[in-house]
């Protein structure tokens, strides 16, 4: 296997997009948002699908706790990164997150996030976020595949199922000169192809539930398949009970952790769209 | 959809519609059938159907429900004709395409003193009405506010008027709140743009210019292709008679665009 370390990256500069070539299988992740239990989770769960890379979409911060363990893990496993717009508020150590929230009260626990992680986060750290790229290409059964934040065009854009419609895919894809877009950012996953071989996958997130009432998150797997490519969301279960009593250690929200331990969301909920907003509790 | 056709006559509105103000008409599924094929073409990623009132256009539900088969779409609406019937449709468009649907109702108060007397008498109950139909028929509509409405840029106004909703049957209420443009019969229900209050001179970082509307969007009427649906009854904001031809910038001397950008106003539900 090459080496696909971030550190390998770092000669590209901020901004450039890095080409890593061609693989058979890739796991890609979403926002972490320190939930560092869930991370560790995944890369095994990643391992045994025996992927040829792991790259991690951005937001490696926010919601949980201790933002750090979520690095050191990121770091110490090698793991691909590109920046999200919560790299690139800490790396430039703006005030807010740029979550890209209209609504006082989404924006208000956002605050208490990133306020949280950015006076955690070792400023080593944050030098390491100044580095990683804001997409990386790559080519999975002869397929292009672009990977970004929010959406190709802007790192905090959402793209969610209900609102990101074929026609605006297919202006995407030539735009930015892909077959696949692959994004995270909204926190639920979803896929769309517009033709075999062509669309957007998002990933969806390891950092809280996918607002469905079960507790456990998800990430992504691209794989080689007949005649092109395929996407997989993965299920992670893992001890979200330990980090509920850790985020109440740390006097998080009592609104995070019951999203935690019940799988709804109860913030940052005015950014969805009719159709998802109406699947979840609140 | 409706132009400037209302069948209100709101103190505060920017474009002074009226049942007597036909300087936009009303349009045809034939005359925006043409455009949404463009928008296809185009990659457009979401539709807003307004007005003056789109509810008085027959063609409406056709226009919705075309516009629904190729991407989201919202429709903005003070609420007075719509009755259990039209709800019901509106919840079948809704539930046949896998992209949201939106509306937006308009509402200037949690009181019919507040809100008649800039929308007019009756229109409280027949606006909640109409809030209530939707939920029933199982949508949730956007309530959508100016800054006229008492309490709508406070957090314990805010919180009045969520508490408000939820006693109206949304379960999951949502707000959106609009600064106001100070043109139309606004500008003589409080005031005018007055002397700083101009982009004239200034430029814009490129993630400021992003934010604008104008960026993103054109609007469609039976008189051409206009960047925004505030500067409607400006003729020098007419881009052209195809969405291809109104893409290009458009240059931010208008005052209403000072609004856009120290308020953040978008269209965007």
């Amino acid at each position: 296997m090459p080496d696909l370390s971030s550190e390998a990256a770092e000669a590209i500069p901020r901004g450039g997009v890095v080409d890593l070539g061609a693989f058979r299988r890739v796991a890609l992740l979403g926002g972490v948002y320190s939930n560092h239990l869930a991370l560790a989770e995944a890369l095994r769960a990643a391992r045994r699908r025996e992927v040829d890379a792991v790259v991690a979409l951005g937001d490696f911060g926010a919601f949980g706790p201790h933002p750090d363990r979520t690095l050191e893990i990121l770091r110490s496993e090698r793991v691909l990164a590109i920046q999200g717009n919560y790299e690139e508020s800490l790396a430039s150590d703006a005030t807010d997150c740029h979550c890209g929230y209209t609504d006082p009260r989404d924006n208000h626990y956002a605050q208490i996030s990133y306020d949280y992680t950015r006076e955690r986060t070792a400023t080593e750290h944050k030098r390491w976020m100044a580095t990683l790229p804001l997409r990386m290409r790559l080519a999975v059964g002869g397929r292009r595949v672009l990977l970004c934040h929010g959406s190709p065009r802007r790192i905090n854009e959402f793209l969610w199922h209900s609102t990101t419609p074929e026609p605006f895919i297919r202006k995407l894809l030539r735009d930015h000169d892909a077959d696949v877009v692959a994004c995270t950012h909204t926190g639920l996953h979803w896929q769309r192809w517009v033709e075999p071989g062509r669309g957007i996958v998002n990933v969806g997130v390891l950092g809280r539930p996918a607002n469905d009432g079960h507790t456990n998150v998800w990430f992504a797997v691209l794989s080689a398949a007949d005649g092109g490519i395929e996407a997989h969301f993965v299920p992670v279960e893992y001890d979200h009970e330990r980090l509920a009593r850790e985020m109440e250690v740390e006097r998080l929200p009592a609104e995070f952790t019951e999203t935690i331990r019940t799988g709804w969301w109860t913030t940052c909920l005015e950014v969805l769209p009719a159709k998802e907003r109406a699947s979840g509790r609140y | 959809m409706a132009g400037t056709i209302c069948n209100l006559q709101c103190t505060h509105c920017f474009i002074s519609c009226s049942p007597a103000n036909h300087s936009h008409g009303m349009m045809s599924l034939a005359d925006v059938l043409p455009f949404l094929a463009e928008a296809r073409a185009l990659g457009v990623k979401e539709y807003y159907l307004t007005g003056g009132e789109p509810f008085l256009n027959p063609e409406l539900p056709d226009i919705l429900e075309a516009a629904l088969a190729q991407g989201p779409a919202c429709v903005l609406t003070n609420g007075l004709l719509i009755r259990e019937e039209t709800a019901r449709r509106l919840r079948a468009l809704s539930d046949s395409s896998e992209y949201s649907l939106d509306v937006r109702v308009s509402l200037d108060g949690i009181d019919a003193h507040g809100n008649d007397a800039i929308r007019g008498e009756g229109t409280f109950e027949r606006a909640l009405a109409a809030i209530r139909t939707l939920a029933e028929a199982g949508l949730n509509p956007v309530v959508t506010l100016t800054q006229a409405c008492e309490g709508a840029g406070t957090q314990a106004g805010r919180a009045r008027l969520l508490a408000f909703l939820r006693g109206a049957g949304l379960r999951q209420p949502r707000l959106k709140v609009m600064p106001l443009l100070r043109l139309g019969a606004e500008a003589v229900r409080t005031r005018g743009y007055e002397g700083t209050e101009s982009l004239e001179g200034l430029s814009l970082t490129e993630a400021d210019a992003d934010a604008l509307q104008c960026s993103s969007c054109r609007l469609v009427s039976t008189g051409g292709v206009y960047v925004c649906p505030i500067l409607l009854d400006f003729p020098d904001a007419r881009m052209g008679s195809t969405l291809a031809a109104a893409l290009r910038p458009f240059e931010l001397r208008y005052r209403a665009c000072h609004t856009c950008h120290v308020e953040g106003l978008t269209c965007r539900t």
